[in-house]
């Protein structure tokens, strides 16, 4: 209990850091990379808490294809960061302002409310004993069952974000020369190749 | 010395608070960079996970972890067409700059 509470601290305390340092730091890149440990300290919550699928998710999703692809934009556009940060003490105080009421307001919610009992006898999906059934495979049961519309759905929010992140970064470039598929296959030997009799000591 | 220890469900709540808290700041500090908007965006989302993760553990109620799922799902979209259309943009008009972005104003 004592170590499970010293992981808690110390990966929150990580975790907040983190946060702190994305919304705060000067260099773009910086602030990618202290949200990858922010995921990653997540992550390592979510073990604690005994989500471990979701932990690994986390990190595939986020860290692995999120956070790179934030990285890559970064990286690619040609953008002075430098002039992109005037104006950063201007808006600290209504930030401030503003965030203060939010979190107090926040903790104000939490501090009040408390979870009826009967509450925690009515779950739907009760979480399986670990040394019965894994985390995944608890999630499984009920993912492909109960929630296979929702599920479908997820996969299709997935495809259209694909199709519309290449559709919108495609441009097709005047002058550069492709290969073309269709036409190299179309191609037929009669277009292409002639026999010619040649008599001899003549030559075409 | 060992309550403080023990990790309880307001403990995780009140993470997620301070961690979207700092989403939102992010959002009124960084007014000129869209991508470390889209970040702080990101970091909300991360608190949203952490609240419902938190309330399935303690509930003893696995749709938190799956609805935790969906949120990550969605998630990976908004940040893919997001960054998309930043890409498309600064190609068009050489600045990412939010107070540039007003062409619709008329």
């Amino acid at each position: 209990m004592i170590l499970q509470g010293l992981t808690f601290w110390v990966f929150a305390t990580i975790a907040v850091m983190g946060g702190i340092m994305v919304v705060s730091s000067r260099n773009p890149v910086h602030s990618v990379l202290f949200l990858i440990l922010t995921f990653f300290t997540t992550a390592a919550l979510f073990i604690l808490i005994g989500a471990e699928f979701l932990a690994m998710v986390l990190v595939v999703v986020y860290v692995g294809a999120v956070a790179v692809l934030f990285l890559f934009v970064v990286m690619m556009l040609d953008i002075n960061f430098v002039e992109m940060r005037e104006g950063f003490l201007q808006y600290m105080p209504i930030g401030m302002l503003v965030g203060i009421i939010l979190l107090v307001e926040l903790l104000m919610v939490l501090g009040t409310a408390t979870i009826s009992p009967e509450v925690l006898a009515t779950g739907t999906e009760p979480i399986p004993d670990l040394s019965q059934r894994q985390n995944t495979a608890a999630i499984g049961d009920v993912i492909y069952t109960k929630y296979i519309y929702a599920f479908q759905a997820a996969g299709m929010i997935l495809l259209t974000a694909m199709i519309g992140a290449i559709v919108l970064t495609l441009r097709q470039r005047p002058g550069v020369r492709k290969q073309k598929i269709a036409d190299q296959l179309a191609r037929r030997r009669e277009d292409s190749v002639e026999l010619k009799k040649v008599q001899p000591g003549q030559g075409i | 010395m060992i309550e403080i220890l023990t990790i309880g469900l307001g403990h995780y709540l009140t993470l997620a608070a301070v961690l979207f808290t700092i989403g939102v700041f992010g959002i009124f500090l960084n007014r000129k960079n869209v991508i470390i908007i889209l970040m702080s965006i990101e970091l909300m989302l991360l608190a949203v996970n952490i609240n419902l993760i938190a309330f399935s553990a303690f509930l003893n109620d696995l749709v938190g972890q799956i609805f935790a799922m969906f949120v990550l799902t969605v998630a990976a979209g908004e940040a893919a067409i997001g960054l998309a259309i930043i890409v498309v943009y600064f190609r068009n008009r050489g600045t990412i700059e939010v107070e540039d972005i007003n062409l619709m104003k008329g």
